[in-house]
């Protein structure tokens, strides 16, 4: 299936892709730059802002609402969950980390199935996003196009607020050096909150504008977990540029792989990381003993 | 099996001697009918351990979780309204079991349920739980090929009767098909074979088709069927997508049948996968170019997807429920069913059904749990009614024939009640659709 046009429509499906994966991964990537905590449940966080958005659309039919009312659902659980279980967990080995997130992750797609069963469901696009957009080389869902515009607006907010603001600073000074920063009087218990909640909220939006695009099931974080870690070795973790630039790069290797042959898109998205870990363990953007 | 020497009958006696009187007397004489049969059987399996009470055990496997539940889910409830007939000796389960009474040889069934995710690893898991600790007599499941294979080889290996539950590779009755398995549904090859001269007819010679294929046995052996019965027609396969199960995203493939020329799109896809890719397929713009055609038909896919974007589409199917208007015990199943469950069931729940119906009556004519003696039962092939009309087991690759049916998706407006999402075009017999026992390499393993 090589040629200009569907090379073409493949990049920009790539791009559309990986602003999405960036947007997830950005999330996952804060918060293990920041606490040191591996968050394996971030796939389901994903899934439930997901579901969180489809019971608000279903209250008020309105995605707009939806896409609020489902992410600040998600703050709420971040900091819970946080306050509740996490904190409990910085000074304690990384292994009690891994194992206490991945039983939150179970936990969650548990209770959702309780919930809602293992049908997928599925939100609606606003009705100005239905329809398909025909761009010349290739035609394209609307939605998609949206998409790819709302998580670009959604990293730029993240940016601002991570290289623009006091808040910033002080998450991106914890990602170099948290003792540092403890030292010097900041409350960074607070601000591990915050950033647990901002990480969950990253996932969580990211789960509600993707469920127009993809129906959810409760299993729908597993691959994006998957996903989401390729994305930040590749880019570094703890390095935000590095989970934008790898999610991006994932996007491409999975669209445009398919292009020669579809069923090593998966493949090369794994064999791509190897190389990353051989060439440079840090990632493209990461830097050596941070993490 | 290590434990068949301390489960066969001698240590049983023995048991029975150092127990004493009152214990024969009140736990031995209600099954001394069944001792007695035993005696003249060696230990097999979970033979005689799984049938020395008053239960026979069925061990279920299915996909309760992740791309394949919903399926997953049917085929459960329809093997647990078969238990549910067996036991109380309903009128419809001895239409297809005749000499059925109540329970299965006068014991009643009992059953374990487990997830298997459609995973092979954790189906065999499964398995072999059922049969380690529950002593299962049979063990029932699947929802994909994948597990039907696995499942295979546990069931040669530990001598414990599988019956496959929703299963449409060539495979499982082909290369990898087992002497203790026992297929009730069509597959990839019939499928092709029953669809392929109904869409050649409706779209015409000389088409060009793209086709959407699950990574699995499953889906390249539906694949290289479907080519292969629509070749001489002048059609040819302009791309195939070959796409891993699960795939919550189908965009870069469909880009690629988007851009692919193509007159017809061949979806291979099952379960949610299915239901996503036809989705995706919509809001790219293929469904209004191309001619969408379900080889495999999962069930719940026109409730899933909507009528506006299954009408018109060509689908095989193992059952849909306006058969009961051809076929009394059709009629009876759906309502049974939907007076249980609420819905109306989908192919998932009658296979479940039947399968356990079929067991029931193969048992039932073996007069034993004997495994050798219940597979030749089933080797006999005995015609046996069924929701769609007459079936038999083919003894060489332990495969049943039974009809494809055609469907053809309803317009909305034409549609006479919420639940009438298809036409059914035609019942084509499966003897006429399937290949030669020992063409997909079929080698059955010894009994014993």
């Amino acid at each position: 299936m090589l040629s200009w046009p569907n090379f073409l429509s493949q990049f920009f499906n790539g791009l559309a892709l990986g602003a999405l994966l960036a947007l997830i991964s950005s999330g996952l990537t804060i918060i293990y730059g920041t606490l040191g905590v591996l968050n394996l449940a971030h796939g389901a966080m994903f899934m439930l802002g997901g579901y969180a958005g489809f019971v608000v659309f279903q209250a008020t039919g309105s995605f707009a609402l939806a896409v609020l009312g489902g992410s600040l659902f998600m703050v709420v659980v971040g900091v819970v969950v946080e306050r509740v279980i996490i904190r409990h967990f910085y000074s304690r080995p990384d292994e009690d980390q891994i194992l206490v997130t991945f039983g939150i992750g179970i936990v969650l797609v548990e209770l959702v199935r309780l919930g809602f069963g293992s049908n997928s469901i599925q939100i609606p696009p606003p009705s100005w996003a239905m329809g398909v957009t025909s761009l010349g080389f290739l035609i394209y869902p609307t939605y998609r196009i949206v998409v790819l515009g709302i998580a670009a607006v959604a990293l730029l907010a993240l940016y601002l607020v991570l290289y623009r603001t006091r808040l910033g600073l002080i998450v991106r000074a914890g990602i170099e050096d948290s003792g540092m920063v403890d030292i010097l009087g900041i409350n960074v218990n607070q601000v591990f909150m915050l950033v647990f909640g901002i990480g969950a909220m990253a996932a969580g939006f990211a789960g509600i504008i993707n469920a127009p695009v993809v129906a959810l099931t409760p299993d729908s974080g597993d691959t994006i977990l998957v996903e989401t870690f390729v994305v930040v070795v590749i880019g570094g973790v703890g390095s935000f540029p590095g989970a934008v630039l790898g999610g991006l790069i994932s996007g491409e290797i999975l669209s445009l792989t398919s292009m020669v042959n579809p069923s090593y898109s998966e493949v090369m998205l794994f064999a791509v990381m190897t190389l990353v870990l051989m060439l440079r363990p840090q990632g493209l953007l990461g830097q050596r003993g941070r993490a | 099996m290590s434990n068949t020497t301390s489960t066969g009958l001698n240590a049983s006696r023995r048991a029975a001697l150092k127990a004493g009187v009152g214990l024969l007397g009140t736990a031995m004489l209600p099954w001394g009918a069944t001792a007695m049969a035993a005696e003249s059987y060696p230990a097999i399996g979970t033979y005689p351990a799984g049938t020395a009470g008053d239960t026979v055990f069925v061990g279920i496997t299915v996909p309760r979780t992740g791309t394949y539940a919903v399926p997953g889910e049917d085929l459960l409830k329809g093997y647990q309204l078969a238990i549910e007939h067996l036991n109380s000796g309903d009128a419809l389960i001895k239409m297809i079991s005749p000499h059925t009474t109540k329970g299965v040889l006068g014991k009643k069934v009992i059953n374990g349920v487990a997830d298997s995710a459609a995973k092979p690893n954790e189906a065999v898991q499964n398995g072999s739980r059922f049969i380690s600790e529950n002593k299962a007599s049979v063990i029932t499941g699947c929802v994909s090929s994948a597990e039907a294979v696995a499942l295979n080889k546990l069931a040669d290996r530990e001598r414990v009767i599988y019956l496959p539950g929703i299963s449409g590779s060539n495979d499982t009755t082909g290369k990898d098909c087992a002497r203790y398995s026992f297929r009730e549904c069509f597959y990839g090859q019939t499928a092709a074979a029953a669809i392929a001269p109904v869409i050649i007819k409706a779209l015409g010679s000389n088409k060009k088709v793209a086709y959407l294929t699950p990574d699995y046995t499953y889906g390249h052996t539906v694949h290289q069927s479907m080519e292969e019965f629509t070749k001489a027609a002048g059609w040819t396969t302009v791309t195939n997508q070959v796409c891993p199960l699960g795939s919550p995203d189908y965009s870069s493939f469909l880009l690629n049948i988007a851009n692919s020329g193509a007159d017809v799109f061949i979806n291979i896809n099952f379960g949610n996968d299915a239901v996503n890719s036809i989705k995706q397929a919509n809001q790219f713009g293929i469904l209004q170019k191309q001619t969408l055609v379900v080889p495999y038909n999962t069930p719940f896919l026109a409730r899933d997807v909507g009528p506006d974007l299954m009408a018109g589409v060509f689908a095989a199917t193992d059952f849909w429920w306006t058969l009961e208007d051809r076929f009394p015990i059709a009629k009876a199943f759906v309502t049974s069913f939907e007076a249980k469950y609420n819905y109306k069931p989908e192919w998932g729940a009658m296979t479940g059904y039947m399968q356990l119906a079929m067991w029931a009556d193969a048992v039932e004519r073996a007069k034993s749990f004997y495994p050798p003696e219940i597979i030749k039962a089933y080797e006999a092939g005995v015609t046996l009614n069924s929701p769609v009309g007459e079936v038999k087991f083919r003894p060489e690759d332990h495969q049943l024939i039974r009809p494809v049916i055609i469907l053809r998706g309803k317009k909305k407006a034409d549609m006479k009640n919420k639940d009438d999402y298809y036409d059914v075009l035609e019942v084509v017999p499966g003897a006429g659709v399937m290949q030669k026992p020992d063409a997909f390499g079929c080698k059955l393993g010894s009994v014993t």
